[in-house]
């Protein structure tokens, strides 16, 4: 029996048990959306706003491990979504976006509301596809969520024409499908993985770094697994939080710009460094030539060959899935009982906590004005470290990425590598749809919540609980901070002067709003709202204007010379000290 | 240091812009491209002059293997090539001119594939430095038109890319 190209499409998503679809409707796609009325297999979710839609679906994802799917409309609904690709593209975030698109008669001829929506996305994703026969629909739609979530994830875009969606067609889904031009890998070499056995055997400063591709590979249980039996300090990256336990003793902290003082000398200090589901951006070893003065042996495992060595030289590269590798990195370290010797580790443990000692996170909290750290330490103990945290970006991404000890994989969900503002809120109500029994809190600010601030009304309607906790500094603070650091303090356009009465606004849209001013309510407050099991709470804090981020590195600067945080501006620092006792140095 | 990489790569639409759009974003230079469907109609072969530092051609190489679309890819660099690129040239052809102009296409072993009373249009192949130096060789303002392909390359030997 033949069917509408739709009805394939809403079984094809059924096939894959997609349970929610965040999406906007319109005239290219309104088959679809009458396709999808006639089933009960999945959910859609109406956002306000294509990018939204995009954002939830992502942070479905990176919540549950499972696919995002969004569904937007031809022309603006398309371009409207292309920040959330973009934005799932550089945090390899597996999903799948499908765009509706003017009849193909009407291809290329400026048609009302057509745009080259392959020709947008193409930079963007990790493939796309233009489906010109009904035919072609299911195969593709199969090839789509296989290159989505296989290999190094990212989102795939399919565009699919009115006519298309309109035309008959027999149904049938492949069960699997095969590219020959695409062949991820798996297995990491061997040979490699017995060299960088045998470098951390001989290291006398060992560090493992690990970064995002850890938890997309859910490789958190072998990541904590080795970081213990070598007893080796971990730092995790902005996007990696979460894949080594931010509470354990063996973990130093985050690196990088924000990184703690003694991630980032560990980092800068260490012989050998094995890196896993890591990159060396440029926000976390700032720049190469810096952070290569001091010499490193540095093993690299990532499953996207072009990640490696990209920024710095690699000595011994592992093609694979991290997952698969560090089973086979600890099988062979248990076989060998190959470990770094115990007194260089010693040493370097003594060295690692004088650096630890001076808390380079401490910051001065008062009994007037709310300093931002206060409220995510607050947080912290509020949900007892549990809370699914989705963020914004700014300054209170970092206090967030610093001050809330993050235990689990997939419980921390921000923008890291396009840094998209706007992305919290419903990242919110897609991490809170993937675990309704969870809570779930938005990080944002001032200038980040009004960017997609309109999704308070999906989130009414869908029933999404989420707390919002709004760092209230009438600045866009990170503009704000490096105007300081590098503008001469000239505010250009980082004043927020015209901001919203949040607490209003939150109840125009049917929410409890909240304003809290005083240090002395902040934990009450939080007590009160995640006690409102179900409704969505948004607090509005107001922060310390002029609290500021540290420890950072300026750009150009080298990871061993942070700005320090003003307590730690006059104290004898401890160096690094190369004559310890590490035993002969490699 | 000039590469040259050979790409088979899937013969669908929209396969070309993916890889010549890789190069613009990342801020690749190409300085000449052909393309054509191989022996197998299913499947293209490009050949992609560019340059770069080493770790710049790495980079483009892994790059250009990530491309789901892209089915091998080789620096024909690594071991011994061979090249040729296709010109036609359109040149002025009058009274004396003529004799030279045939001469020159003997020389550098090109053919004159159309002619007319005052015009001869001479195909050439070769390295992109032959087609240079027959350029330089003419008298400049006797050129009326050139059209050149870019190189395409092959390894010597049993060197083969296929899938």
């Amino acid at each position: 029996m033949q069917i509408s190209g739709a009805e394939i499409l809403a079984r094809c998503l059924a096939e894959e048990n997609v349970e929610f679809v965040f999406g906007y409707p319109g005239g290219a796609v309104l088959e679809i959306y009458d396709a999808i009325f006639k089933q009960n297999k999945f959910k859609h979710v109406l956002v306000r706003h294509e990018q939204a839609a995009v954002h939830a679906a992502d942070a479905y994802s990176r919540s549950s491990n499972k696919i995002g799917v969004a569904l937007v409309t031809s022309g603006p609904g398309a371009t409207n979504a292309l920040t959330g690709i973009a934005t799932a593209f550089m945090d390899s975030i597996p999903m799948v976006v499908i765009s509706g698109q003017v009849g193909t008669p009407s291809i290329g001829s400026d048609a009302f509301q057509e745009v080259d929506m392959v020709g947008c996305s193409r930079p963007i994703v990790k493939h796309n596809f233009l489906v010109k026969d009904v035919k072609d629909l299911a195969t593709t739609i199969k090839k789509a969520f296989y290159i989505a979530t296989t290999g190094r994830p990212g989102p795939v875009v399919i565009d699919v024409p009115k006519d298309v969606t309109q035309a008959k067609a027999v149904f049938e889904y492949p069960k699997s499908v095969a590219i020959r031009s695409y062949n991820p890998p798996v297995k990491g070499h061997p040979g490699q993985i017995k060299k960088a056995a045998q470098l951390l055997e001989q290291a006398k400063r060992p560090y493992i770094y690990v970064g995002g591709g850890a938890i997309l590979g859910n490789a958190s249980e072998e990541v904590t697994e080795l970081v213990r039996m070598l007893n080796v300090p971990c730092t995790n990256t902005l996007m990696g939080l979460g894949a080594y336990p931010g509470s354990d003793p063996l973990f130093v902290g985050m690196l990088g710009m924000h990184g703690t003082y003694e991630a980032n000398m560990a980092m800068q200090y260490a012989d050998t460094i094995i890196a896993i589901g890591a990159r060396f951006d440029d926000r976390v070893i700032s720049n190469p030539a810096q952070f290569l003065s001091q010499s490193k042996k540095i093993v690299q495992i990532d499953i996207d060959p072009s990640s490696i060595a990209k920024r710095v030289k690699v000595d011994v590269p592992i093609v694979g899935d991290v997952k698969d590798v560090l089973k086979d990195l600890i099988a062979i370290l248990k076989e060998t009982n190959a470990r770094p010797s115990e007194k260089a580790l010693n040493a370097w443990w003594d060295q690692i906590n004088e650096w630890r000692a001076p808390k380079s996170l401490w910051y001065p909290q008062d009994d007037e004005i709310i300093q931002p750290q206060f409220v995510m330490q607050k947080l912290f103990e509020v949900t007892g470290g549990e809370a699914i945290i989705t963020s914004d970006v700014g300054q209170h991404q970092m206090f967030t990425a610093q001050y809330y000890h993050f235990n689990r994989p997939r419980q921390w969900i921000n923008s890291g590598g396009l840094g998209t503002m706007g992305f919290g809120l419903p990242a919110a109500m897609g991490a809170q749809l993937a675990n309704p029994y969870a809570d779930v809190a938005c990080i944002t600010g001032d200038g980040s919540i009004q960017m997609n601030i309109q999704e308070l009304s999906t989130c009414k309607q869908y029933h999404t609980p989420v707390k919002i906790i709004n760092l209230n500094n009438g600045y866009l603070g990170m503009v704000r901070q490096w105007q300081e650091f590098f503008y001469g303090t000239r505010y250009s356009e980082s004043y927020v002067d015209a901001l919203p009465d949040f607490v209003k606004l939150a109840e125009a849209y049917g929410h409890v709003g909240m304003q809290i001013t005083k240090p002395a309510d902040v934990e009450p407050a939080l007590r009160e709202a995640f006690a409102m099991k179900e409704r969505l709470v948004f607090m509005d804090f107001l922060t310390n204007p002029k609290a500021n981020v540290f420890p950072m590195i300026q750009n150009g600067k080298g990871l061993n010379q942070m700005d320090l945080p003003p307590h730690m501006q006059s104290m004898q620092l401890v160096p690094f000290e190369n004559n310890r006792d590490y035993g002969n140095l490699c | 240091m000039r590469h040259i990489l050979s790409v088979l790569i899937e013969n669908e639409a929209g396969a070309l812009s993916r890889v010549t759009g890789l190069f613009s974003a990342r801020g690749y230079n190409i300085d000449s491209l052909t393309v054509q469907t191989t022996e197998d109609p299913t499947m293209s072969r490009m050949t992609i002059v560019t340059h770069g530092s080493e770790d710049v051609i790495e980079q483009i190489t892994k790059q250009l293997n990530k491309l789901i679309e892209v089915v091998k890819v080789i620096d024909l660099n690594e071991a011994d090539h061979i090249e040729r690129e296709l010109m036609l040239i359109k040149v002025r052809a009058t009274g004396k001119d003529r004799d030279e102009m045939k001469r020159m296409a003997d020389i550098f072993r090109g053919r004159i594939i159309d002619v007319t009373e005052k015009t001869y249009t001479i195909e050439l192949t070769g390295t992109g430095e032959k087609l240079s130096a027959f350029i330089n060789a003419l008298d400049q303002s006797a050129i009326l038109e050139t059209v050149r392909t870019g190189a395409s390359g092959i390894g010597r030997g049993e060197r083969i890319l296929k899938l």
